[in-house]
C-alpha cells in the first residue's frame, strides 16, 4: 500500500508545500520508504525550472549502488557542458544534496524531448521535473524528513500532489519513487497508488513509439500513457479516461498539469479515495487523516465511485 | 431455548423470495434470546445506565487510548457518552460488545465500530472504509457518507448511512440490514450471505455479484447485475417492511417503495442452511 494526497486552490495560492507536507506525514503509515512531492509554485513563468539528480540517496534503506560522491560533480559537470553547447543559460542554481540539484534555466526550448533526450543521455543523470511552475522532490524517507531536508515548507503556490511510498514491485530508491514527470510534457506530473497488471505490455508499445521510461516501477506507466495520449492531440481528461481501460490492475491517481489537478479511479474502486470539495479548495487523499490535517474543522467528504475521472482548474 | 426457526416464518420469509431468512447464527440464538436473558453473562459488558451521560474529546488521544477510555467510562455506568473531535481517526468505537448509546460529534476514518455486537451509534460526519465491519446487533447511524466495505461482514443489527456509499457495500454480510440513502458503488452485495440492503439511489455495476442468499432492494438505476443475482417480485410483505424499516431509521419515509427493485440470489446452495456439526449436537 501506499498514500497519496493533493490540493489545489482556486483563485488563490497559499502555502502548498507546508499543506501537503501534513497531509503526507499523516498518511506516512501507508508507506515511508519514499516520499515524493510535486509542488506547481508561483512564478514569473519566464524560466524553465529543471530539477534532476546526478546520483542516488545511498542512505540507510537504500537499494542502490553505492557509489563515490566525486562522480556526482563529473556527472554535474558534464551537465552543465551539455546545456552551455544547447545555448541554454543557467539563472538560477540550486545543490540542495550532494545528488540532487535545481536550476533555472533561460532557454527558448522547443522540443522538449530532445533537449531531456541529450541531459539524460548522461549517465547516472534524470530529470525529475522539467517545467516552468512544476518542481518534483522525491527523496528517501518519510514525509517530514524530504520537506525539512529540501526545506519545501516555505513553497507557495497554487496546487501540488505527492506520494508516500511503500516499495513493492521495484527498489527503494529515487528513481522508483514517486511523482513522475509526465515526460517530455512540461509541467505534467502523476502519483498513483495500486497495481498495475498490463505494465510490460503497454511498456513495451510505448517504447516502440519513442516514449521513455526510467524505472520498472508501473506507476510510470501512468505519466508515460498520459504523455503519449496527450502527444497524439487527446486533451488531458480524455487520455484519464482512456486510461480507465487502457490500463490494467487496481489503481487510484492523480495527475497535475501547471493550471490543473485531476483524478482517476479504476473500475473496480479497490483503491481507496476520500475528496474534499469546494468553491476555493480541492483537497484528497487515501485517507480523510490527510485532508483533515490542512482542514482540521467538521467538512463534508466522499469517495469518488468507481470509473470516475475528475479535472479541477486553479 | 426458544426455537427462533417456526414454520410460520419460514413461510414467510420464503414468500418474499429468500430461502432462510429467520437466522440460525450463533448470535441469534445464544446471546440474544430473550427466554434465556437473565442468564446471560457476556465477558467484559458492564451495567450502563442510558441517563448517565458523559462527553469525551479525543482530539489528542489515539485510537487505542479512545477506545479504551470509553471502555472505562462504560464501567463507571455511563451509557451515553459524546465524542468530540474524531476527526477522521481510525478504529474507533471498536469492539464494544455493551449496550451503549454512543455519538461521535465528527467523522470517522477505517474500521470504525468494527467488531461490535448491541451499541446504539449515531455519527455526525462521515465514516472511512469498512466501518461496523462484523456488527453482531446494534445501531449504526451515519448522517453524511461512507467509504467502501461499508458493513462488510455484518452478521445482525441495523446499519444505516443517510448519504452514499463507496464500493462493496455490504460484502460477505451474513445477517442484518443495510440501508443507503444515497447511491451505492460498485460491486455491492458482493458474496453475501444473508441479510437485506436497501439502497434509495443508484447502484453501480455488478450489483450482488456471486450473492449466496439475503436481498437487495434498490430505488434508482442498477449499473449492471452480477453473476448470481437476479430479479425477484417485490411482495406486498416486502412493501411493508420496507415502509416500517425506512421509517424506523428515519430515512426515507416517504419513499415510494412500489416502485423498487429486488434483487435475489439465482443459484440454489445444496445443505446451506444446515447446522454446523457442533450446533447439531446441541440441537440434539
Amino acid at each position: 500500500m501506499c498514500g497519496i494526497a493533493g490540493l489545489i486552490h482556486r483563485g488563490k495560492s497559499s502555502n502548498v508545500g507546508s499543506e501537503l507536507q501534513g497531509m503526507l506525514q499523516a498518511l506516512k503509515h501507508r508507506g515511508e520508504d519514499s516520499t515524493g512531492y510535486a509542488l506547481y509554485g508561483d512564478t514569473d513563468g519566464k524560466n524553465f525550472i529543471m530539477r534532476f539528480k546526478v546520483g542516488e540517496n545511498v542512505g540507510e534503506g537504500s537499494s542502490s549502488v553505492m557509489e563515490d560522491v566525486s562522480v556526482y560533480d563529473e556527472r554535474k559537470k558534464i551537465v552543465d557542458q551539455t546545456l552551455a553547447e544547447m545555448g541554454a543559460n543557467v539563472v538560477k542554481e540550486e545543490r540542495t544534496l550532494p545528488y540532487s540539484l535545481r536550476y533555472e534555466i533561460d532557454y527558448n526550448v522547443k522540443d522538449l524531448l530532445e533537449f531531456s533526450q541529450r541531459i539524460e543521455s548522461i549517465p547516472g543523470v534524470e530529470i525529475l521535473s522539467m517545467g516552468k511552475s512544476l518542481e518534483v522532490i522525491k527523496d528517501l524517507g518519510n514525509a517530514k524528513m524530504v520537506c525539512d531536508r529540501y526545506s519545501l515548507d516555505k513553497v507557495v503556490g497554487t496546487h501540488a500532489i505527492g506520494h508516500a511510498r511503500m516499495a513493492t514491485e521495484s527498489g527503494v530508491d529515487i528513481k522508483s519513487a514517486h511523482p513522475f514527470w509526465g515526460y517530455p510534457f512540461s509541467d505534467v506530473s502523476v502519483v498513483h497508488n495500486g497495481q498495475l497488471t498490463n505494465y510490460w505490455n503497454n511498456r513495451r508499445v510505448l517504447e516502440n513509439k519513442g516514449m521513455r521510461f526510467m524505472s520498472e516501477c508501473d506507476s510510470e506507466l501512468i505519466a508515460v500513457y498520459l504523455a503519449e495520449k496527450m502527444r497524439d492531440g487527446a486533451t488531458l481528461e480524455e487520455g484519464m479516461k482512456a486510461s480507465l481501460t487502457g490500463l490494467d490492475g487496481v489503481f487510484t491517481y492523480f495527475v497535475a498539469t501547471k493550471d490543473s489537478l485531476g483524478m482517476a479511479k479504476d473500475t473496480m474502486a479497490a483503491k481507496p479515495l476520500v475528496l474534499y470539495e469546494s468553491d476555493d479548495l480541492v483537497a484528497m487523499g487515501s485517507e480523510e487523516i490527510a485532508i483533515r490535517s490542512v482542514l482540521p474543522q467538521e467538512i463534508d467528504t466522499y469517495d469518488p465511485f468507481d470509473g470516475e475521472v475528475k479535472v479541477w482548474q486553479i | 431455548m426458544a426455537n427462533l426457526k417456526t414454520v410460520s416464518k419460514k413461510s414467510k420469509a420464503q414468500s418474499m423470495g429468500m430461502h432462510t431468512e429467520v437466522l440460525t447464527g450463533r448470535t441469534q440464538q445464544k446471546f440474544f434470546n430473550p427466554d434465556e436473558a437473565e442468564n446471560f453473562y457476556y465477558f467484559g459488558t458492564y451495567d450502563v445506565d442510558f441517563n448517565k451521560r458523559t462527553e469525551l474529546d479525543v482530539k489528542d488521544m489515539t485510537a487505542p487510548e479512545a477506545n479504551k477510555e470509553i471502555d472505562n467510562l462504560m464501567s463507571q455506568g455511563y451509557g451515553t457518552i459524546v465524542i468530540k473531535n474524531p476527526q477522521g481517526k481510525h478504529s474507533l468505537g471498536v469492539g464494544i460488545l455493551n449496550k451503549l448509546n454512543l455519538i461521535f460529534e465528527g467523522s470517522l476514518g477505517y474500521f470504525g465500530m468494527g467488531s461490535c455486537d448491541g451499541p446504539i451509534v449515531r455519527i455526525n460526519g462521515r465514516v472511512g472504509w469498512s466501518c461496523a465491519e462484523n456488527l453482531m446487533a446494534g445501531k449504526v447511524v451515519i448522517e453524511k457518507n461512507a467509504g467502501s466495505c461499508f458493513g462488510a461482514a455484518i452478521r445482525g443489527g441495523d446499519l444505516i448511512c443517510k448519504g452514499s456509499v463507496g464500493a462493496r457495500t455490504g460484502i460477505d454480510m451474513k445477517g442484518g440490514t443495510i440501508i443507503i440513502g444515497g447511491d451505492a458503488g460498485a460491486f455491492t452485495g458482493f458474496m453475501m450471505q444473508r441479510g437485506r440492503i436497501i439502497i434509495l439511489g443508484d447502484v453501480g455495476i455488478n450489483l450482488g455479484d456471486s450473492m449466496y442468499d439475503g436481498t437487495i432492494f434498490v430505488g434508482g438505476e442498477i449499473g449492471s447485475y452480477g453473476s448470481d443475482a437476479v430479479d425477484a417480485e417485490l411482495t406486498k410483505s416486502d412493501q411493508d417492511w420496507l415502509k416500517r424499516k425506512l421509517k424506523v431509521a428515519e430515512i426515507g419515509e416517504n419513499f415510494d417503495v412500489s416502485k423498487m427493485k429486488k434483487i435475489v440470489a439465482g443459484k440454489k446452495l445444496w445443505n446451506y442452511d444446515n447446522l454446523e456439526p457442533t450446533e447439531k449436537k446441541g440441537a440434539i
